[in-house]
């Protein structure tokens, strides 16, 4: 019961980034109409918001130590964070700490504007193309995005600490009444997942009790008619590109302490959060999220041992058989609607 | 009648003992490798061909690898203040090229893919005339590589490989290896393990699914159930895994008290990070502390798992710490030069450069065959391992082991690891038909051409 509830726990959180991930795709399908290969890469991008935030706010000076030397035997350069010295060492140590809370400020609004200024400036020029068009242009996007941020930051794994408080991990065994240590989850992990509950909701809310988010409901549903009625629907869906963009970012950002950012993170999440978005239903945005926590959990679950054990490899092709089955069965995913990717 | 003593049969043998007698005296000299070989360099310039990540998950160790390659280009053409070949026990090296000709270099991007790899290394050997191929730093890629230039007829010097494959069932007689491996690494941690955590452990092995990973995990799951350890289980995890969390999991329901992360790269960073937000490090099982162990060290690696790596033991090739006249003339030669202590990436290649230019001086050619007996059982020193030996059964260096650990009080960004013991050479040596060297063939060597 201990393993199970664990890998509950791991497949929630698991499925808390696929979710996010999937969630902004199926916003930018959902309204574009554009299927964005680079949308892996702005997760990434977010985290490494996060990486830039920490070094910022590292920015030191230095002094020579002569009582230290370097590598070379020469007298040491001692490096103090200029946060450090404006608002001693305490303060200026807790602000360096908190550096992935406060990137979440800062990643905001650059993504957004990075979701701008790729809509604006290249993938409204595709609205009319093929979809094999779109995926060409936007899976090139996130190549070079790759590589522009392994040219200024490197190709090996950044590691991007999480806050000192929420280091180390929770005791559910003791909670629950199991043997100590039997259910333990790391507290970021556990912040995660509720961050990205409050993510999920907060756009849900904004597209269902704002007058935006019914303009934007309705020309999802029928754009041509929105814009018989005057609206500029264009104009609402760039800023949806850019919502969905600060949703990938800021799962981006959250995610750096549990696994140190590199280059590649975003690929590595990109075809799960598709096949996310195809089991869910191309275009239904709580199909994006049922679906992301679904196959995280059948993820972690099929990871276990004893799983493994009667079905060696299962852990690796769990997600696409499920979505096999799924898609046999209905072939419109979970909860896709008529007409979508059907014309 | 003739009462003679000749027979057909003794002037056979006279005639074959002065022939052989006669040219024993050029076995070491070019002449003996005159006979045509590939990309045999006719004009003033040798070109060597550098095949190293340069994209893909390795290009940090890639590029430090380029670094110490051109540096040790650099100090084989006369410039530079030498670095290790002052240092170096063969004084063959003149600082004036290889055989005179000057240094030259082509580079191919490996991108941590075999079939990229042997694409890049064919382009070097084909269209650039490379007459040795040197580099990597995946196992699979080396293996890979070595294969080709078996075929080609080139020398291989490989770069940072740590499977005992690449020296076990898949060497080559055309393929050296200066860098350890899982066997060693596993030999010189026991006993400090032993000392450390005591005799009654039980271990959980998480390990990369290739060829390095099984290697490793076999090498060292032997040694510490020879000291007492007991094995909970061993996971296949797919290098391609990213989150390990659902493999970190179950490690504390199991009853093991020492996680051991057959793990390298970013698989290491992101399953030590793993680990360590599980809080395995404050547990505490049977009575005793958790304990995790990382068998193969780098310091790229460390810095990417940052405070993770703290208290925690593994082995490495070489450290730009150690004291001895060799590595700190490499480490004043690379610091002055790039700004930063080399990684054992840069200290491994550098090393192979220096040594196949040493082999082709002593032998007079560029002959592969030539090179190949020139570094058979050649023993040296000054490279910073100590007295070390190319064993000519399968072509791995035999030297002192670093034991490891993650230092608690770094006093900069690349003060991450300290040296806990050197471990001699004699303590991580195996015969040649060791089990987990076996079932490969050597071969003789191909000239190529």
């Amino acid at each position: 019961m201990d393993v199970i509830l664990l890998q509950l726990l791991n497949g929630l959180d698991k499925g808390s980034a696929y979710a996010l991930i999937a969630l902004g795709l199926t916003l930018i399908f959902g309204t574009l109409g554009v299927v964005n290969f680079a949308h892996g890469a702005l997760f990434m991008l977010g985290a490494f918001c996060a990486v830039t935030v920490q070094r910022l706010l590292s920015i030191s000076f230095e002094t020579i130590d002569p009582d230290k030397v370097d590598f070379l035997g020469n007298p040491a350069k001692v490096k103090t964070p200029y946060v450090e010295s404006w608002f001693g060492p305490e303060m200026g140590g807790a602000i360096v700490d908190w550096s992935v809370p406060i990137a979440i400020l800062f990643a905001i609004p650059i993504m957004i504007a990075i979701g701008f200024i790729m809509e604006r400036g290249l993938i409204k020029h595709f609205y009319k193309r093929p979809h094999a068009d779109q995926i060409l242009v936007t899976f090139g996007l996130a190549i070079v995005i790759q590589e522009v941020i392994k040219q200024f930051y490197g190709a090996n794994p950044i590691p991007t600490p999480a806050p000192d408080a929420f280091k180390g991990s929770f005791d559910f065994g003791v909670l629950l009444g199991f043997d100590p240590n039997a259910v333990i989850y790391p507290y970021w992990r556990l912040v995660y997942f509720g961050f990205a509950a409050i993510v999920i909701a907060a756009v849900f809310a904004f597209l269902q009790f704002t007058t935006f988010g019914m303009v934007v409901r309705a020309g999802m549903a029928d754009r041509e008619t929105v814009g018989l009625l005057g609206i500029n629907i264009d104009k609402r869906f760039t800023i949806m590109f850019g919502i969905a963009a600060a949703v990938a970012g800021l799962a981006g950002v959250m995610y750096a302490p549990i696994n140190s950012p590199n280059y590649h993170m975003g690929m590595d999440f990109l075809v799960l959060s598709f096949v996310v978005v195809v089991v869910g239903g191309m275009g239904s945005l709580p199909g994006a999220v049922l679906a992301g926590f679904m196959l995280g959990i059948l993820e972690s679950f099929s990871s276990m041992n004893v799983i493994k054990s009667i079905v060696p490899g299962i852990d690796q092709i769990i997600i696409y058989l499920v979505a096999i089955i799924i898609l046999l069965v209905r072939p419109r995913g979970l909860m896709g609607r008529k007409g979508v990717m059907e014309d | 009648m003739s009462n003679s003593n000749f027979t057909r049969r003794g002037l056979l043998k006279t005639s074959a003992m002065a022939g052989g007698a006669l040219a024993m005296p050029t076995i070491f000299s070019g002449a003996a490798w005159g006979a045509g070989y590939m990309n045999e360099p006719t004009g003033s310039t040798v070109t060597l061909g550098f095949n190293v990540p340069q994209s893909g998950p390795y290009a940090d160790e890639g590029a430090d690898e380029l670094r110490a390659y051109e540096l040790a280009v650099e100090h084989l053409n006369g410039g530079g203040d030498g670095g290790m070949m002052n240092t170096f026990s063969s004084k063959a090296l003149k600082g004036n090229g290889i055989l005179g000709k000057k240094v030259e270099f082509v580079t191919g991007d490996t991108q941590t893919k075999s079939d990229a790899a042997r694409a890049s290394a064919k382009s070097m050997i084909e269209k650039d005339g490379a007459v040795m191929i040197t580099g990597g730093s995946s196992s699979g890629v080396a293996i890979a590589v070595q294969g080709l230039c078996q075929e080609a007829g080139v020398i291989f010097m490989a770069g940072l490989t740590h499977s005992n494959d690449t020296t076990g069932k898949d060497k080559k007689a055309n393929g050296f290896r200066h860098f350890f491996n899982g066997y060693m690494s596993a030999a010189a941690l026991a006993p400090v393990l032993e000392a450390r955590y005591g005799t009654d452990r039980t271990a959980y092995h998480l390990t990369a699914d290739y060829t390095w990973g099984w290697t490793q995990q076999e090498s060292i799951q032997a040694a510490t159930e020879a000291m007492g350890w007991q094995t909970a289980n061993n996971v296949l995890t797919p290098l391609a895994t990213t989150d390990f969390s659902a493999y970190v999991a179950p490690v504390l329901n199991s009853g093991a008290d020492v996680l051991v992360l057959n793990h390298y790269g970013g698989n290491m960073v992101n399953s030590l990070t793993s680990a360590v937000q599980f809080g395995l490090r404050e547990k505490q099982v049977n009575g005793k502390d958790f304990e995790i162990v990382v068998p193969l060290y780098s310091r790229l690696m460390a810095r990417g798992a940052g405070e993770n790596v703290k208290g925690i033991f593994g082995s490495t090739n070489w450290h730009w710490s150690l004291t001895d006249e060799g590595s700190k003339a490499f480490v004043k030669s690379f610091g002055e030069k790039y700004g930063f202590p080399p990684s054992q990436a840069a200290h491994t290649v550098y090393c192979q450069t220096m040594l196949y230019a040493d082999a082709a001086e002593r032998a007079g050619t560029f002959n592969p065959c030539g090179i190949a007996q020139a570094l058979e059982g050649f023993k040296f020193d000054g490279l910073g391992n100590g007295e070390t030996e190319y064993r000519a059964e399968d072509h791995q260096c035999f030297k002192d082991v670093l034991v490891v650990k993650g230092k608690d009080n770094p006093t900069s960004e690349f003060d991450l690891l300290e040296i806990v013991e050197i471990t001699p050479r004699a303590q991580v040596e195996y015969a040649v038909d060791h089990a987990m060297f076996a079932g490969g063939d050597l071969g003789s060597c191909n000239p190529g051409a």
